[in-house]
């Protein structure tokens, strides 16, 4: 009896089968390396990652990677979303900013960021930086344009309403779209951050003296396939989190939305 | 109260894409009055609407409340749209104290006028519910509980049941008589529904389109009563009958 309605609702769970999936590419993974059908400096098993992991955690170098790295996207992304917000807003809003700075954003947002990294090194030297320039130059562009975008979705009657019913243009702007566009510009930031994610990791496989980009070249340098692992699922689950905190924050802060 | 509209005109575009919307349009709607402008799709209805409301200025001519020429957009001329304007992330009772918040009126006072106007459209029982939650009469009614709560001289009205199915639309109508007989609100309808326009109005306003124009006024002075009655008295069908000849002439005319 209890089998019977156990199973149907613990499939019916909407994270089940993502987890299968994964569950199943470690079984293949596993099953791969165990035939030794693959040479092991080119795909090391599970076990031997899991082991490289905690050999790193253990000397405190995957903590201050992980703090290096986290520091650097945070710092350069949080900077990105307060210039970006109000940039966006006032875009959305203004015909003549928006006339002054689409064209230009749309052209240098279209120069890949990571071609910057020789000129911010030149001005700003080695140090954290160019690493967070680079982060705030690769996803300002953006968040500023999506931004800009949900302005301009907001209804027209929902603006002309607040100021039929005597509200200021100050109150417009923050009683209506503000609230309005708080779920589009959760989202634009969620998606931006993957961007943040891809620019460290590509700032630190250039200069950096920590970082788990840095981490990955350096195990580059001595063939040490299981780091690059430890290196790859760490920012990858990392980005996840990040994700899914997003997406809680959006349910939580705009219910209506959904 | 006094609302006149003088001699106006709008026009949109410049040059030879320039195109002439509403020509020399007039009239005026005092304190208890409710008028109604009738005419078909494109015919400049909203775009009337839009200027008394101060959202767009006239090309030509003069639009004033009490003397004073309007200049833009104030509480004193609420305005309820068509699509529903309510902010999806209030609640119904949140909507309704939205324009008593904007003018910082005491948190006492918002709370008071809020759950009196929710009771005037009969949503007490809905206070609490988002606007996604609620139908489509009856986010209309919470639209014309906020314009209410805001104390306006005059009420906009822009097709404001253009949206709702026949049913829930008679219904609309009955409430909205209602409301003007137990509060004596001051309106100005826009509808292409010459009905509506009749058993709401004291005074009818027929447009004609391309451009827009006002071709027909007439005093709808029906005998007070319900609206289902009104509806199929003589008196009321007479008239509307002779305005529909008046309004098919106005599209006939354009060989449609
Ligand atoms: N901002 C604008 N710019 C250019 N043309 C406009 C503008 N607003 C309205 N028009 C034109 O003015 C004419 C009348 O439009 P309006 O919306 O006032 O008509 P309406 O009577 O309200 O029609 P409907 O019954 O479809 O709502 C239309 O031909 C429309 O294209
Ligand atoms: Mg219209």
């Amino acid at each position: 009896m209890r089998e019977s309605t156990f199973w149907p609702r613990l499939l019916a769970h909407p994270w089940i089968l993502g987890i299968a999936g994964i569950l199943i590419v470690l079984l293949l993974w596993t099953a791969v390396t165990a035939t030794g059908l693959v040479d092991r400096l080119f795909l090391p098993s599970p076990a031997a990652v899991l082991a490289a992991g905690q050999a790193q955690a253990s000397a405190g170098i995957l903590g201050r990677d992980l703090v290096a790295s986290v520091t650097r996207v945070f710092t350069g992304f949080a900077l990105s979303a307060v210039v970006a917000l109000p940039l966006g807003i006032a875009m959305g809003t203004n015909r003549a900013i928006c006339q002054l700075l689409e064209p230009l954003m749309g052209l240098i947002r279209y120069m890949p960021a990571p071609a910057f990294i020789p000129l911010l090194i030149i001005y700003f030297g080695l140090e954290e930086l160019p690493k967070v320039m680079l982060i705030f130059i690769g996803t300002v562009f953006f968040n500023t344009l999506m931004i800009m975008d949900a302005v301009k979705f907001v209804p027209h009657e929902l603006v002309e309403t607040a100021l039929t019913l005597g509200g200021s243009r100050a109150q417009v702007l923050t009683r209506v779209i503000t609230p309005c566009i708080a779920p589009q510009v959760l989202d634009t930031y969620r998606i931006n951050m993957a961007s943040a994610w891809n620019l460290v990791i590509v700032a630190e496989l250039v200069a950096a003296n920590e970082g788990l980009g840095k981490r990955i070249s350096l195990a580059q340098r001595f063939l040490r396939t299981d780091e690059i692992f430890v290196g790859l699922i760490v920012i990858g689950v990392i980005g996840l989190l990040i994700d899914l905190g997003f997406r809680l924050l959006m349910r939580r802060a705009c219910s209506w939305a959904n | 109260m006094h609302l006149s509209v003088d001699s106006v005109c709008k026009s949109f575009g410049e040059g030879k894409a320039r195109k002439l919307v509403l020509d020399t349009v007039s009239f005026s709607i005092s304190s208890g009055e409710f008028v109604a402008l009738v005419g078909s799709s494109g015919s400049g209805k909203s775009t009337m609407m839009r200027l008394v409301a101060g959202l767009e200025r006239p090309s030509a001519g003069r639009i004033t409340v009490d003397g004073v020429p309007v200049k833009g957009p104030g509480s004193d001329r609420g305005m309820v749209f068509q699509k529903y304007s309510l902010y999806p992330w209030l609640t119904a009772a949140q909507n309704v104290a939205f324009g008593m918040r904007l003018q910082r009126l005491p948190q006492r006072e918002v709370q008071e006028r809020t759950s009196y106007f929710l009771e005037v459209v009969g949503l007490s029982d809905a206070a609490r519910r988002l606007p996604r939650e609620l139908s489509g009469g009856m986010q209309q009614r919470v639209a014309i509980a906020r314009a209410l709560a805001a104390e306006p001289k005059v009420l906009l009205l822009d097709e404001p049941f253009g949206a709702l199915d026949l049913q829930i639309r008679e219904s609309m109508q009955e409430f909205l008589h209602g409301l003007w007989q137990r509060t004596g609100l001051t309106a100005l309808l826009i509808t292409h529904d010459l009905e509506e326009a009749l058993l709401l109005a004291q005074r009818v306003h027929i447009l004609a389109p391309r451009p827009g124009r006002i071709v027909r006024s007439v005093e709808a002075d029906l005998p007070p009563g319900e609206l289902a009655h009104l509806r199929i008295s003589p008196e009321f069908l007479a008239l509307r009958e002779e305005l529909a000849a008046c309004l098919r002439g106005l599209d006939g005319g354009l060989g449609l």
